[in-house]
């Protein structure tokens, strides 16, 4: 710059000076183009540090979670007993429920490998199926009594060794110590292949249950009802209030202090961290109102606390958007004030509106910080079938599963993110449509 | 019935109300010499019935919503046996608690004794009479609401005016509710924060060097003291953010930079989308992503050079939180970027300044305010951030400066204090409180520095 400068300042003392002058900007110039170079390729790399993060997380994510989508299952022939499961022949179905479905397994087992000898053979045999195959069975047998004496050919979930060994990420070269399966389950599970009896499914459990401790039978269907329950909470508490909290903001609020508060609230409460929203559903929700730990109903409250401010900026920010010149006419024509703003303005900003919350719901639904406050972290089983039933969320169920020692934990980790992700890309191009569909530039 | 049918009821009730208080005033106008008469529209008529149907039943739906477990719980809790009267409060509460199990039907702590069983009959047979006063009561509150509506709907009744007010009434309770969630939390932080203290002198707590929130269960046991020594927190929150913002601000600028100065539109149209991509994914999945990928990774790198790297360290979380954090401060760099005017621009060309010394010595400096805003708020959500630290940093409360050690945040002791079942009157579960607490000031004193700046950034250029 002062280059630049002494130039304009020499300019009238000659041609001499000038040149030199000129010299020097000449001279300085390489130099300046080669910052002017590495300044831009700064930049460069910076936007290409940021999208090779992107692919690789990505990446290392699908690589590590689309094979949990298919599973390993074991054919077996299993003889249903009636001396194991109904020796007295009752078909009564408390006797039928209690019965001893892991020994019909462990029978059909023993078939193939006659050299299995002793308890702990026997077991470390049995251990290659999953621990739900026999409420495989006994729900069959449930629903169907007169199949005991039969003998069926069943498909059933391997055990997570199993599908881990079948997957390749049990490595065989290591010591037995070292690895989760023993050398004799190995060969049994290669004498399985060799006969056939062993081949990859889609995996129905994964998209189907609810969490389990073994890996082979969790499934992520409990934590997308938990999402999806505290997400309509959420949706029919922030949609309307949020709008109608922008309506008075944008609309009728008179400038002065107490607007003034509310504004800066506003602001403030869209960059609080989110554990401090779990600090206040803990305190407020749950200790004070008493209302039920680990609930969708409580989470979406939370969700909706939190998610307020965006949908309140967003919803503000849609209805500036609206010209005045809409509400002038209105009042014009004798409208009042509210049927001026709830006939006229607020139709028109109501895409914008939706985008904004659409938005906030998407990161409601990738939230877990908070949820961990009030509870919804516990380990559930089943299904909820309501608001108030214990749940936990899809991003928990992820916060979990990672935690989870087993191999196979992380391969199903890497896909219930993908699920979640996959919401999160729905919900968003759906912003997107809406906003390139129905938004309107004035 | 339900809270939820009669919330339907009264729902269809004022869909009836709003229909009957219509067809009145029409009624009504036809003697009155037609529609003309009437000072509103037909229809806020009927809005103003709906809203006198509902209204008072349901705040009184409320009311007993919010006060009925407490009064059942008390009434049932007088009538348990004298023997357990004279038991401490917490005993009663745990019976209390068997008492609530058994009638939700959950499972019960150790076998069932018949004077609970028989409070939970008490309890059920209770429930079951409030729940029959309460319908009669929003009965007979809807059809009162309803009357008094029905005569008063006279041509002359400013029904607009009125229904127009109560929409104004809900307008503004709506928009304090951003007030109620602030006076919230830091009523519920800071009560419990004050119980904390009377346990842990404040001072203690703010500049003690040692950390370990373990607390005895029995008097005799060893090692549970527990030490609320906060410093190693903040020292490992601010070492993680640190790390962060190092990552972050100089990759975020610069980013901010190339693509408003220098991109060309088509790159800035898949670049800038791509990254903001990166805002979106949720933080439990960056979690994952470092503990699983980028822990191990620096690990083994740090140990073929020799260095002995804990396999959560800060510098993992740190990396991770601070790409987390790049597409913040590259789109409210990008916002003020674009906020300085253009004049400022073309001045510095024409006086023969290449495009990087335009940006580095005329917009940098005048957008340098807006800037720091925005790093500030960056600063804030490094400092709040959760999972990625919960996931991929220790617990271990080291207080040390090297980013390959594990260090612990004050927001994954909150979380490991807070998660499981808790009592609630130890100082373990309170300190949690307590760190909620430093933990909301600092961030709010940051946001409101930093958003001040902004703004007033934004009004110089506007």
């Amino acid at each position: 710059m002062s280059n630049t400068n002494s130039t304009g300042r020499d300019a009238g003392t000659g041609l001499k000076a000038t040149n030199r002058s000129m010299d020097r900007v000449q001279a300085s110039l390489r130099r300046r183009y080669r910052a002017e170079k590495r300044f831009r390729a700064y930049g460069l790399i910076s936007v290409v540090v940021g999208i090779l993060f992107l692919f690789v997380l990505m990446a290392s994510i699908l690589a590590k979670g689309y094979p949990a989508f298919r599973q390993t299952f074991v054919t077996l022939d299993v003889y249903l007993d009636s001396a194991v499961i109904d020796p007295e022949g009752s078909r009564d179905p408390a006797v039928l429920r209690l019965a001893d479905y892991k020994r019909l397994i462990r029978n059909s087992l023993q078939e193939i490998f006659p050299d299995a000898s002793g308890r702990s053979e026997r077991r470390k045999l049995v251990a290659l199926i999953s621990n739900g195959a026999p409420f495989q069975i006994q729900g069959l047998v449930m629903d169907e009594p007169s199949l005991v004496g039969q003998t069926l050919t069943l498909e059933f979930p391997a055990s997570a060794d199993l599908d881990m060994l079948m997957k390749g990420h049990i490595d065989r070269s290591l010591p037995e110590a070292e690895r989760r399966l023993s050398d004799a389950q190995i060969g049994w599970v290669d004498k399985l292949v060799e006969q056939g009896r062993v081949h990859k499914r889609w995996n129905k459990a994964l998209l189907s249950n609810g969490d389990s401790r073994d890996p082979e039978m969790a499934g992520i269907w409990g934590a997308v009802k938990g999402s999806f329950y505290m997400l309509v909470v959420t949706l029919v508490l922030s949609f309307p209030i949020g709008v109608a909290a922008a309506v008075y903001l944008e609309e009728f609020a008179p400038r002065n202090r107490w607007t003034d508060l509310i504004e800066i609230n506003i602001n403030n409460l869209a960059a609080v961290p989110s554990i401090v929203f779990g600090l206040l559903g803990l305190a407020v929700f749950l200790n004070f109102f008493g209302m039920p730990r680990s609930a969708p109903l409580v989470g979406g409250l939370v969700l909706t606390v939190m998610t307020l401010p965006t949908v309140i900026i967003s919803s503000r920010a849609a209805l500036t958007s609206v010209p005045p010149s809409i509400r002038e006419a209105a009042l014009g024509m004798g409208a009042s004030k509210m049927q001026a703003t709830f006939h006229h303005v607020v139709p028109l900003a109501v895409p914008g509106m939706l985008t904004g919350t659409i938005i906030g719901m998407a990161r409601a639904l990738g939230e877990s910080a908070p949820l961990l406050m009030i509870g919804m972290v516990a380990f559930i089983v089943d299904v909820p079938q309501g608001f108030t039933d214990p749940a936990t969320a899809l991003p928990v169920q992820i916060y979990l599963w990672a935690d989870a020692p087993e191999r196979a934990f992380v391969e199903r980790t890497s896909a219930a993110i993908l699920v979640l992700l996959a919401f999160l890309i729905a919900m968003n191009s759906l912003a997107i449509f809406l906003r390139r569909r129905f938004e309107r530039r004035w | 019935m339900t809270a939820s049918t009669l919330l339907l009821f009264v729902a269809l009730l004022s869909a009836a109300g709003f229909l009957l208080g219509r067809k009145r005033a029409l009624g009504i106008a036809d003697a009155h010499g037609g529609v003309r008469s009437l000072h509103s529209l037909p229809g806020h008529y009927g809005l103003y019935t709906a809203i006198w149907v509902a209204i008072p039943a349901l705040i009184l739906l409320f009311v007993w919503q919010s006060l009925e477990p407490a009064i059942l719980s008390e009434l049932v809790s007088r009538e348990l046996t004298a023997e357990m009267q004279e038991l401490p409060p917490e005993r009663v509460g745990l019976i209390m608690n068997d008492v609530k199990n058994l009638v939700a039907g959950n499972i019960v702590s150790g076998a069932v004794s018949p004077e609970i069983s028989e409070a939970a009959d008490q309890w059920l047979s209770l429930e079951n009479t409030f729940r029959w006063i309460r319908t009669l009561l929003i009965a007979g509150l809807t059809g009162l609401g309803f009357l008094f509506a029905w005569r008063l709907i006279h041509p002359d009744l400013r029904a607009r005016n009125r229904v127009e007010r109560v929409v104004r009434g809900v307008l503004i309770a709506c928009s304090t509710i951003a007030i109620f969630t602030t006076v919230g939390i830091v009523l519920s932080v800071l009560f419990e924060s004050i119980r904390f203290f009377q346990y842990v002198p404040v001072t203690e707590f703010l500049f003690g060097l040692e950390w370990s929130p373990q607390t005895a269960i029995r008097e005799d046991q060893v090692g549970g003291s527990g030490a609320f020594g906060a410093v190693p927190l903040f020292a490992g929150t601010l070492l993680i953010a640190g790390i962060a913002m190092l990552v972050a601000a100089p990759i975020g600028l610069m980013t901010a930079i190339f693509l408003s100065e220098y991109a060309p539109r088509a790159v800035r149209s898949v670049a800038k989308p791509l990254l903001e991509i990166l805002a979106g994914i949720p933080t439990v999945v960056y979690g994952f992503f470092a503990a699983l990928v980028v822990a191990p990774e620096i690990r083994g790198f740090g140990e073929s050079l020799g260095m002995s790297v804990a396999s959560e360290s800060a510098l993992a979380a740190g990396l991770v939180m601070g790409v987390m954090i790049i597409p913040f401060v590259s789109s409210l760099s990008d916002d003020v970027i674009n906020a300085v005017p253009q004049a400022m621009r073309d001045g510095a060309y024409a006086l023969g300044a290449t495009k990087s010394e335009t940006t580095r010595q005329v917009i940098f400096p005048a957008a340098l305010p807006g800037i720091v805003g925005g790093l500030l708020l960056a600063v804030s959500r490094a400092i709040g951030e959760t999972m990625i630290v919960v996931m991929a940093a220790g617990l271990s409360a080291n207080l040390t400066a090297n980013p390959l050690q594990a260090v612990t945040t004050v927001t994954v002791q909150i979380v490991t204090l807070l998660v499981g079942d808790q009592e609630f009157d130890s100082p373990k579960t309170l300190a949690a409180f307590a760190l909620g607490l430093v933990l909301f000031i600092v961030t709010l004193i940051l946001n409101v520095i930093a958003l001040t700046v902004v703004r007033k950034y934004r009004e110089q250029y506007e």
